[in-house]
């Protein structure tokens, strides 16, 4: 790995020498497991763990899954009904995987919000930002595609609305659609092909997983101070490092097993809770449920494409300008799709030359402005399209779009930053000081 | 200040999240309290095999289980019939067999590892996930606090169901009354036009159901001599298509529990080497 300077792994008996000079693939786990690790990395920092457990959880619950399922519109329903009576531990592993996705989501949004507050997503870090940004879109398209397999009515009426969105799209919306569906209408064919694309995308994670953190070890962590490891020498990079195992790994495991016994509890005494009723009710195309509300996870940009409806001046002037070619329809599956590219495009739009929140006074409080906008942004997705949730959406939609359109850009500029420390000892130190005779504290193997 | 903004995080989450406000009818979900809420919570034997009684001799007149068989009334964690009991109970029924007569089919009586008939008439909705395919009591206020602590709810909307039939309200019957039952629990029938105000909001509860009340109180008599009244009749059978929904529930809260405790012993014994490990890099003076 370029970047930071350390030690690189060095075969000693003639069996390791023999092995790297064919394959260096020792060497390779060495490097990505030793890498140094700036030292005051926070709690915010083991999200990517979780992240990384989540993807093997959710990839080994379904290959299980997937030996008891049938894709089939008449079987489905029954298929997952036999993982959960009969199939042995299926209803523990059926509920693994279904509660699997929205700790899955937990951790990506808790990650995401790290890497805007401390600036992770800046140069040279934007790279692996667009990389994250693609895993995010893969995830949601994989969360719902699972959605629709066990072909309740919230996975059939869900399909119809989603693929609908393409539908929105002028002159080749339609056939969009019936090429996604694979026919004119949910069905036999959809059903189809979502298993096969659920099985498949999962994989291509894991690989984009490898790249993610190929390119963040290339450039090295970002961190809560957001000024980067010094580099001029091994000894100075020594001290604003440790060493990823056993510091990080142990650290991160230790947080993996708390929030994993939560995640326990919730499988166990209330798995149902962030589901919806109706999905076990099996899919009728003749009755529609009243109130078709995705999952949590993706509440806040349905909330955003639900906001811009036709009555909004924004959206008459976009339609009286293209003609009517976008109407409030398709105006809203472009809010949608637009909310994230725009966070995508966030290391371009933030101008300010201080990485980490921390040091930025102004920032802070946009930033905790855009926490509770997101919050709310779920929340209003759940409720009903009337007053007064119409107006809230809308308002939310908006502090969206303007934190990264506008606040980010022009914060940069108007914003008057605060000096971070020189360097990630300096911070390590403040909090952990050395050793009154300023010897600095030896690094040492546990006693 | 993230640990701030991730605990509000976490709040409002588990308010906000899967509960779609409804804009049309509303049920009246009352709050019965089962034997088997919460995470220490467990299915009263007795109370479903009274709950399997009930359904025996009245629900299977129309409705059907198709997803459970008779050999699960023997498994642990449920009704837990004796194994003679259980075969006897199957021979109740007759089971259309296609292998039968050449591949012709015919009837034979059932055996434990069939699965319960469906339903009996085309309208009457198959009961067996039932109990998680309805949201249950969604309060106190609206909150849904009583769901995140006891778990999915759907046993006390049939209890609410089966004891929420009324007299249409007064409202109703200005307008056009409808040939059908008025039921406060039920909200996706027709609801009458004249008892919305101004704005379209519906001012009472409920709706019209097709189903004439099928429980009225002393509909049952019980060996164990447990009281038959509407309301305990109710929860019995609602506490049985708990189970028939959800049948493996005590060995996935057993399985949750020694997860949870596994969990929090290995996450005390790691925070303990994180700490030890760390400690020569952390000294303070």
């Amino acid at each position: 790995m370029a970047g930071i300077p350390h030690d690189h792994y060095e075969p000693n008996s003639n069996g390791e020498k023999w092995l790297h000079s064919r394959l260096p693939i020792v060497g390779l786990l060495y490097d990505t497991l030793m890498i140094p690790t700036p030292k005051n990395l926070n709690w915010m920092w083991i999200w990517g763990i979780v992240l990384t457990f989540t993807l093997v959880l959710q990839i080994v619950t379904g290959i299980v899954l997937v030996m008891h399922y049938t894709p089939h519109v008449d079987m489905a329903f029954a298929s997952v009904e036999h993982i959960m009576r009969d199939v042995n531990g299926g209803h523990m592993i059926r509920y693994f995987h279904m509660n699997g996705a929205s700790l899955f989501f937990v951790a990506v949004y808790a990650h995401m919000f790290r890497s805007l507050y401390y600036g992770s997503y800046k140069a040279p870090r934007e790279v692996t930002w667009i990389i994250g940004m693609l895993m995010y879109l893969l995830m949601m398209g994989t969360a719902f595609m699972g959605y629709v397999l066990p072909w309740g009515q919230m996975s059939f009426h869900g399909t119809a609305v989603i693929t609908g969105l393409f539908g929105a799209i002028p002159f080749i919306g339609e056939s969009i659609q019936t090429w996604l569906l694979g026919a004119g209408a949910v069905g036999q064919p959809a059903l189809n092909r979502f298993f096969s694309l659920h099985y498949l995308l999962p994989f291509i994670l894991l690989g984009l997983t490898m790249v993610h953190i190929w390119a963040f070890h290339t450039t090295g962590n970002n961190n809560p101070i957001g000024v980067e490891v010094r580099r001029t020498s091994k000894e100075d990079a020594e001290k604003d490092t440790l060493p990823f195992w056993p510091y990080f790994v142990i650290k991160d495991l230790f947080a993996l097993t708390i929030i994993l016994a939560v995640f326990m509890a919730i499988v166990g005494f209330m798995p149902n809770y962030l589901g919806h009723p109706d999905n076990y009710i099996p899919a009728n195309a003749l009755a529609t449920p009243t109130h078709i509300v995705p999952e949590w996870y993706f509440l806040p940009f349905y909330a955003i494409l639900r906001a811009f409806t036709a009555d909004v001046w924004v959206v008459q002037i976009v339609n009286f300008l293209s003609f009517g070619i976008i109407d409030a329809k398709f105006f809203g599956v472009l809010a949608m799709f637009g909310a994230i590219a725009v966070m995508a495009l966030a290391p371009w739009l933030d101008t300010s030359s201080v990485r980490s929140g921390r040091y930025r006074p102004m920032f802070k409080w946009w930033f905790a402005l855009l926490v509770v906008d997101f919050i709310v942004l779920m929340w209003v997705g759940a409720q009903a399209a009337e007053f007064p949730y119409d107006w809230i959406s809308l308002i939310a939609s908006t502090y969206w779009f303007a934190y990264f359109l506008v606040i980010l850009p022009l914060l940069g500029v108007i914003e008057k930053p605060l000096t971070p420390p020189a360097t990630i000892e300096e911070d390590f130190n403040a909090h952990y000081a050395p050793k009154a005779d300023g010897a600095k504290p030896v690094a040492s193997p546990a006693e | 200040m993230f640990r701030k903004l991730t605990l509000s995080a976490a709040a409002a989450l588990a308010l906000t999240t899967g509960h779609a406000v409804a804009a049309g009818a509303e049920a009246e979900i009352h709050d019965f309290a089962f034997s088997f809420e919460g995470p220490f919570g467990s299915f009263d034997q007795m109370q479903l095999q009274r709950g399997l009684q009930v359904y025996t001799e009245i629900c299977s007149a129309c409705h059907g289980l198709e997803l459970v068989a008779f050999r699960n009334l023997h498994d642990e964690g449920g009704p837990g019939l004796p194994e003679d009991q259980m075969r006897a109970y199957a021979e109740f029924y007759e089971i259309f067999d296609q292998s039968l007569f050449d591949g012709e089919g015919d009837f034979r009586l059932a055996t434990p590892a069939d699965k319960f008939p469906g339903s009996q008439l085309a309208t009457a909705p198959d009961l067996s996930l039932m109990a998680k395919a309805r949201a249950g009591f969604h309060g106190p206020y609206g909150t849904g606090i009583s769901q995140f602590v006891n778990g999915m709810g759907g046993a006390e909307y049939i209890a609410s169901l089966l004891t929420g039939y009324v007299d249409e309200p007064e409202c109703a019957l200005e307008g056009e009354p409808m040939d059908g039952y008025y039921n406060t629990a039920f909200a996706s029938g027709g609801y009458p036009e004249s008892c919305k105000d101004d704005h379209g909001h519906y001012t009472v509860p409920g709706s019209w159901i097709a189903m004439a009340p099928p429980l009225y109180g002393d509909d049952v008599v019980y060996a164990d001599g447990h009281a038959t009244d509407l309301e305990h009749v109710a929860e019995d059978v609602a506490a049985f298509l708990m189970w028939t929904a959800e049948p493996k529930m005590m060995a996935r809260k057993q399985a949750g529990l020694t997860g949870f405790i596994f969990l929090s012993i290995l996450s005390v014994l790691l925070y303990l080497t994180n700490k030890r490990i760390w400690a020569p890099h952390k000294k303070k003076d």
